[in-house]
């Protein structure tokens, strides 16, 4: 393997924003006829390198090498005719259309007056299609495919060209079991082939099964490669969290008050079935799995946003119904959401705007909103919070995100909520921002708080939680105790394995 | 930090482009014609803009809670309508009543469809626009309608009148504007409209009711549009039919060029006001210079396209488009 | 799957329905309430439905690859008026006195020439500031109509051809002139959405826009390039019917954006974009003009239509979004 060329090659990348840089001096090289494991947590800086590569950022140093020749990347389109290819986690087809055009899309074969030579299109899919050994044919509505399919279009789509290398982005994320082993075959055969593969996930099952070499980020930083059979996972943790797991300060340390909230065999459709839990004052109640594991629609229907199809909700010890976010707010639920620039905030309004936003009603003088109590509200839980903006009057918009995260938890602090539920707190945060986030909800549990925290990040989430509850797929595995968490039993939980059937 | 300062110096400026050139117009024209910027003339631009202006405000809170309204000018028809009709039937202190409820039912209508039903609100508008079009005509039966005793009547005070020197419409223009400012700027409401039009989402999650919001804000719409038919009718004490036709579009322009983003969530009833005074003055100065009254449509147009275009292109911090 | 295949054959399928509901409807309806005593499936009066259909029609061809597009166009009307005028105006310019009856090719080819250039113009500011289709049009549809009038103030534009207007009224094989056109436009117009590397790229752009940019396809010049198609179609459906009427006035075609729209929307094609078909927006545009002529046919004032065409269009879009609920657990928002 030494003495080959890198079917794909970074040297010494660096990729730097105003204020971050998200990569700093990143090399790594991919063989051909190699699966490449790129890891790191959500932040790392994975989905940056793919801008760089993609030619949708331009890296501030260092170089991409194709082959042998040194190449700089204008866009994804260009990037494929060089031969480097991705395969999406969020699909990019149109749904309207058939699989031949989607997988010709911009290259459709011509003929006379721009018509489109339908049997030259057909044979050149059903040629890729047979490879890939699908269930259906070129004329076949891509809407009408399950997501599983689709992804067989896009991965049809990296095969018209003559690829160097193919990247796939958490190509499992949407996929059932038996749909997983089809696309590990066609990596395997796309391995056979010399195509050097990149494979970005957070699945470690995934990883061990299929990679040969393993490269790690970590805060935008390379970390070192390794030869994947030579290393467990434990190792690559440590690579990727840069430390042994501190698990102390998840130590209760404070008493705990009655419980806040009950949740008893609550179902929503098939997004989530049977869950229970409580959760007390002054806990934190974590919720780990994958996602599309069903933790955020818990939260979406805890507040209103959302009709339950089954079970029943209580707070303080009786039964409630929630039908509106109204409801919720008016119980004492609150809801951090995972989209904070989605769901959390209006992003043209000013910092004090939003922070009193479902309150604005009850901030009144008179007929008008009393704009004097609205401004002592901001004050206090910007001291608080130490959310730094030049004053009140600031768009919300122009804040980082770190500063926007902490305006969306005032806004609900200032309701005095009896359970505040906050779903990926440190989303698209810096580091720094990330350890106050941190603290701030430990402190809050300690001021006795009922807080439910909801994370695909599994240091932030043995990190902050007094309890765990391990979710796949719509269920509750299993609720731990943070004596009795681990890494290895946590990742199994919520990969749906059980320690009976666990291999090796 | 260096980037965010000028990308705010770039907005400013396309903010201020528009008044710049506005001020300019204004110039070119008082050389051009001396009575341009006379009080005469002012008033008169005033008061011939204050049908207009009145159903703007409306539209306003429309525009700013992220919908459309093509509805307003077949709407401010039936309002007219319906209020000449009933003024020889059931005398004038109750057909104004009579005409404001029947006109905020179908406020009230529109607003279901788009704040409850959550239908796409340019289609749901232009719908209308045809069905209140038709409504008219059904209630009309396609005849011009007339109030048979023009001086025997008080109702001419709405269009005709004056009060402190000062002419009713234009009263009526600049009290309703202040009352929906304030509401607008000061009020729970006014804050959850700006809410729901620049983040739906996030005004549900923050608890707001975005239906209710929506709803509230077409039967605004809707009043306004009932003022502008008073004013009208009371103006000219007879109509046709098709009185409002085409007003949604000179409304919609004013909005804005006032500034309200279509998108939603920007815009104050200040800036409207400026927008329905801009193309008061330009209607207005291009006849003083003599030329035909059909250039400023010409001229709305261009000016709406410079408008929105400085606008997007200040937000993305360069003139020309993206689009490959 | 089953579900996802039956919305799009409901939803082709719903016009044709109605259309033949509403044949059933007035047929029924006319023997009862009709004031003529002749029946309303009459073979003339059909084969006169089709031609009325034309001038809306062929303009709805247009407008469905627009919306396909994700794009809309309200300055039908105002292109629709202005090549009237320049169609009419020309054939009496001082130039081509000396034309003869050839003065016919010409003014047509300038009256669809400006349609052209106005839709040119709609998409090249669509292009290149990167401002929404909806207010460019919005705009245009002010100014294009302002310069209708700016041509010949508020007086009719007049010019009566005789050649032109017996080729106007000719029927070939029982079908008016302009119901071929509408033929041959509804035929082209279809053969390009589904055969021709432009059409199913106007799908792909309507459908996900930043797929279709990261393939390489150039949005902008295709998007000119429809709306050049609208601006000549627009500009073809003038010249079918002034070329009878002889007469334009400079309120002509107000509305008939509206009557366009309506007639794509109820043919089945999204408002965002990406779905729709030709034939879909045929159903639609001989639905319409069923309507119109049905009302009339059973006595209902001529008023009525547009308040149950207003209607009509609202009930779609609302049965379009009960079709399209995803359930019960749909978030709320």
């Amino acid at each position: 393997m030494t003495d080959q060329t890198p079917a794909l090659r970074l040297e010494g990348i660096v990729k730097a924003f105003p204020g971050v840089r998200a990569l700093d001096n990143v090399s790594f090289a991919v063989m051909p006829g190699e699966v490449h494991a790129l890891m790191g947590e959500n932040g790392a800086g994975k989905s940056t390198l793919m801008k760089v590569l993609g030619g949708i950022h331009q890296p501030n140093e260092g170089q991409i090498i194709v082959g042998e020749v040194p190449t700089v990347m204008t866009s994804p389109l260009q990037a494929k005719s060089k031969g480097i290819v991705f395969i999406h986690q969020e699909l990019s087809l149109a749904e309207e259309l058939s699989v031949a055009e989607n997988i010709y899309l911009g290259e459709l074969p011509l003929k006379s007056f721009g018509r489109v030579d339908w049997a030259k299109l057909y044979a050149q899919t059903n040629a890729i299609l047979e490879k890939l050994k699908v269930g259906f044919n070129a004329k076949t509505r891509v809407g009408d495919l399950s997501i599983a399919n689709q992804q067989m279009v896009e991965i049809a789509r990296a095969l018209t060209v003559e690829a160097k290398a193919v990247i796939f982005d958490e190509p499992t994320a949407s996929l059932t079991d038996a749909e997983k082993v089809v696309l590990f075959d066609v990596i395997a055969d796309l391995k056979s082939q010399g195509v050097g593969i990149i494979y970005i996930s957070h699945r470690m099952e995934e990883i061990f099964k299929i990679t040969d070499r393993i490269s790690v980020l970590r805060d935008g930083q390379y970390q070192g490669t390794v030869v994947t059979a030579e290393t467990d996972e434990e190792g690559v943790t440590q690579m990727m969290i840069g430390r042994k797991l501190d698990l102390s300060r998840a130590a209760v340390t404070h008493e705990l008050g009655d419980i806040a909230l009950e949740v008893r065999d609550l179902s929503c459709g098939k997004l989530f079935e049977n869950v229970s839990f409580q959760v007390r004052r002054g806990e934190v109640l974590g919720f780990y799995g994958l996602v599309g594991a069903g933790r955020t629609e818990i939260a979406e229907t805890l507040f209103g946003l959302r009709n339950p199809s089954g079970g029943t909700i209580h707070l303080d010890g009786n039964e409630i119904r929630i039908n509106s976010p109204a409801d919720a707010i008016a119980m004492g639920i609150s809801l951090v959401p995972e989209d904070r620039k989605g769901q959390g905030l209006v992003l043209g309004m000013n910092c004090r705007d939003n922070m009193t936003l479902p309150q604005v009603s009850d901030l009144t003088a008179g007929p008008f909103v009393a704009e004097g109590a609205e401004i002592a509200i901001f004050d206090q839980y910007r001291d608080k919070l130490d959310i730094r903006t030049p004053g009140w009057k600031q768009t919300v918009g122009n804040l980082s995100g770190g500063n926007q995260q902490k305006i969306v938890i005032g806004k609900w602090l200032s309701m005095h909520p009896n359970v505040l539920i906050v779903d990926e707190p440190t989303r698209g945060i810096d580091v720094g921002s990330k350890s106050e986030i941190h603290n701030l909800i430990r402190e809050l549990a300690a001021q006795g708080y009922a807080v439910i925290v909801i994370s695909s990040e599994m240091p932030e989430v043995l990190h902050v939680s007094d309890r765990i509850v391990a979710m796949y797929s719509g269920k509750v595995m299993r609720t731990f105790t943070s004596e009795e968490v681990t890494e290895d039993n946590l990742i199994q939980a919520i990969s749906g394995i059980t320690p009976a059937n666990k291999v090796a | 930090m260096a980037t965010l300062s000028k990308q705010d110096i770039g907005k400013i400026l396309a903010r201020q482009g528009i008044l710049i050139a506005f001020a300019f117009f204004i110039i070119g024209f008082t050389l051009a014609n001396g009575r341009f910027l006379s009080p005469d003339n002012v008033m008169g631009v005033i008061r011939s803009s204050a049908i207009l202006g009145v159903m703007a405000l409306g539209v306003t809170f429309v525009v700013i809670s992220g919908n459309l309204d093509l509805s307003v000018g077949s709407m401010m028809s039936f309002s007219t309508i319906v209020v000449l009709d009933l003024h020889d039937k059931i005398g004038p202190a109750l057909a104004i009543p009579a005409m404001f409820a029947m006109t905020l039912c179908l406020g009230a209508f529109i607003g279901f469809l788009v704040g409850y039903l959550k239908l796409n609100s340019l289609i749901v508008t232009l719908g209308m626009l045809s069905a209140i079009h038709g409504l008219t005509l059904t209630y009309s039966g396609g005849q011009n309608m007339d109030i048979a005793d023009k001086d025997g009547t008080w109702f001419d005070v709405f269009g005709q009148g004056t009060a402190l020197g000062i002419p009713v419409p234009i009263l009526i223009f600049l009290a309703l504007a202040a009352l929906l400012g304030i509401v607008l700027a000061k009020t729970p409401f006014g804050r959850k409209v700006y809410a729901v039009g620049g983040n739906g989402t996030a005004a549900t999650f923050s608890g707001i009711k975005r239906a209710r919001t929506v709803f509230l804000c077409y039967l605004m719409s809707a009043g306004c549009v009932a003022t502008a038919g008073l004013i009208q009718a009371s103006r000219s004490m007879g109509s046709q039919n098709t009185v409002g036709q085409g007003l949604e579009l000179e409304v919609l322009a004013a909005v804005i060029l006032g500034g309200a983003s279509l998108l939603g969530g920007s815009g104050t009833i200040f800036k409207t006001v400026i927008g329905v005074l801009i193309l008061g003055f330009i209607q207005n100065g291009l006849l003083l210079v003599g030329l035909q009254f059909y250039v400023q449509f010409v001229v709305t147009w261009i000016i709406i396209i410079l408008a929105v275009w400085l606008d997007i292109a200040a937000k993305r911090g360069k003139l020309w488009s993206n689009i490959a | 799957m089953q579900a996802g295949k039956m919305t799009p054959f409901i939803k082709t399928g719903a016009i044709w329905a109605f259309v033949v509901l509403e044949l059933i409807f007035f047929s029924v309806a006319g023997e009862f309430l009709s004031l003529s005593d002749k029946a309303f499936m009459d073979l003339d009066n059909m084969l006169l439905l089709l031609k009325q259909s034309a001038p809306i029609g062929i303009i709805a061809m247009g407008m469905t690859i627009i919306m396909i597009n994700g794009n809309i166009d309200l300055s039908v009307g105002a292109i629709f008026a202005l090549a009237a005028v320049i169609l009419l105006d020309s054939m009496s310019w001082a130039i081509f006195a000396g034309l003869g009856d050839w003065v016919i090719p010409v003014s047509w080819a300038l009256a669809l020439l400006t349609g052209v250039v106005l839709g040119a113009v709609n998409g090249l500011i669509v292009w290149k500031t990167g401002v929404d289709a909806f207010i460019v049009t919005l705009g245009s549809m002010l100014g294009f109509r302002g310069l209708v009038f700016m041509y010949n103030g508020e007086n009719p534009t007049s010019e009566l051809n005789w050649t032109l207007v017996d080729f106007a009224e000719a029927q070939f094989l029982g079908l008016h002139t302009a119901t071929w056109f509408l033929a041959a436009v509804t035929l082209v117009i279809w053969y390009v959405m589904t055969k021709t590397v432009h059409g199913r790229n106007a799908y792909a752009i309507g459908n996900n826009r930043e797929a279709a940019v990261n393939a390489g396809i150039r949005v902008g010049p295709h998007m000119m390039i429809n709306f050049m198609i609208i601006g000549f179609l627009a500009a073809l459906s003038a010249v079918v019917f002034y070329s009878e009427s002889g007469s334009v006035n400079p309120n002509d075609g107000q509305l008939y954006e509206l009557w366009v729209i309506t007639a794509v929307v109820l043919g089945g094609t999204k408002l965002t974009g990406g779905a729709g078909s030709i034939v879909g927006t045929l159903g639609g545009v001989l639905a319409i003009q069923l309507l119109r002529k049905g009302l009339g046919h059973i006595g209902a004032d001529t008023e009525t239509v547009n308040l149950v065409i207003g209607l009509i269009l609202i009930a779609v879009l609302f049965l379009d979004r009960q079709l399209n609920l995803k359930g019960k657990e749909e978030l709320k928002t």
